[in-house]
């Protein structure tokens, strides 16, 4: 999979090298600005809060 | 001895892998990736959040301090006049409305902004939240806040630290409430007796105002938690300018 994905990045190799990195920073960033606060809705080890009346 | 022989790989690399070894390779792709994917996650909870965190809490404390003006800093002068009673705080839903300062937590003393409503919306970003169930500063009974102790700004990680004569404070729009601490307990999560107007006595009538400092504990787990109370001991007005412990802070804090 990640093989194939360099394989047919355009350019010589150190383009491609340059190309995969932004690649993967761009992951990571989607990750962390829209996909981890979406997920952490579901996670249980947040709660710091107390009792019954809390919303 | 052939060394050839030994390190027989290095010739067969170019060879075309059969139809099980490539699935085997997707799989263990799969598997590096949820690996990744879980660490990036541990990370973004740990570090991320935290950053995040602290980049909303200054938005809303300068908004705040937009909102309440210019903040007198004052002197030693006016240190021991006795501004009598407190008065009680006005707080709107969905606003924030205050500032509280612990000289006791970091290595310098901190100060986070406090916002009505303890939903994650709140806690998650904007540093402490109001219990809106529990009574106001001011009034007598329970003014009962919570925060996270790891994470997202990690507001009360030094909770535990606090210790007798040690002083918390609330600035408002009407003044600074000063307010002293004298008991830490461990309770269960289910155990919202805590944020009774007299912690664990439902019938009871309030006759002083404290404050009640809700967390997790043990820290990086949602076990158990914290419960802090300290009791109203001194207010001043906003004129008045803040007591002399908190000068500097709240000079860092409105600035």
């Amino acid at each position: 999979m990640y093989a194939w994905i360099f394989r047919n990045l355009p350019g010589p190799i150190w383009l491609r090298i340059i190309e995969a990195l932004i690649l993967i920073a761009a992951i990571v960033l989607l990750l962390m600005v829209y996909v981890f606060p979406w997920l952490s809705q579901f996670s249980p080890f947040t709660e710091s809060t107390i009792g019954l009346n809390t919303p | 001895m052939n060394r050839v022989a030994t390190a027989p790989g290095r010739r067969m690399t170019r060879q075309k892998p059969s139809a099980g070894n490539r699935i085997l390779g997707v799989l263990g792709e799969i598997l590096i990736t949820l690996g990744i994917l879980l660490m990036l996650y541990v990370a973004w909870e740990l570090w991320w959040t935290n950053i995040d965190s602290a980049n909303a809490q200054k938005q809303v404390t300068q908004n705040l301090v937009q909102n309440i003006g210019d903040v007198k800093i004052g002197d030693d002068t006016e240190e021991d006049i006795d501004y009598g009673p407190a008065p009680v705080a006005e707080v709107n839903p969905g606003e924030t409305f205050g500032i509280m300062y612990f000289p006791r937590f970091g290595s310098n003393g901190s100060h986070h902004p406090v916002t009505y409503g303890v939903g994650r919306d709140v806690i998650d970003n904007l540093g402490i939240g109001y219990y809106p169930s529990t009574q106001l500063p001011g009034e007598k009974g329970n003014f009962a806040v919570a925060a996270h102790r790891q994470t997202h700004g990690q507001v009360f990680w030094d909770i535990d630290k606090l210790q007798k004569g040690d002083k918390i404070y609330l600035q408002t729009k009407e003044g600074y409430y000063t307010y002293t601490w004298y008991e830490t307990e461990i309770v269960q999560p289910s155990n919202g007796d805590v944020l009774l107007p007299v912690p664990h006595e439902p019938d009871a009538e309030p006759k002083r105002s404290i404050l009640t400092m809700t967390s997790c504990h043990p820290p990086f787990t949602t076990r158990l938690r914290i419960i802090a109370y300290s009791e109203l001991t001194d207010w001043r007005p906003l004129e008045a300018g803040p007591p002399k412990e908190i000068r500097e802070m709240v000079k860092d804090a409105t600035s």
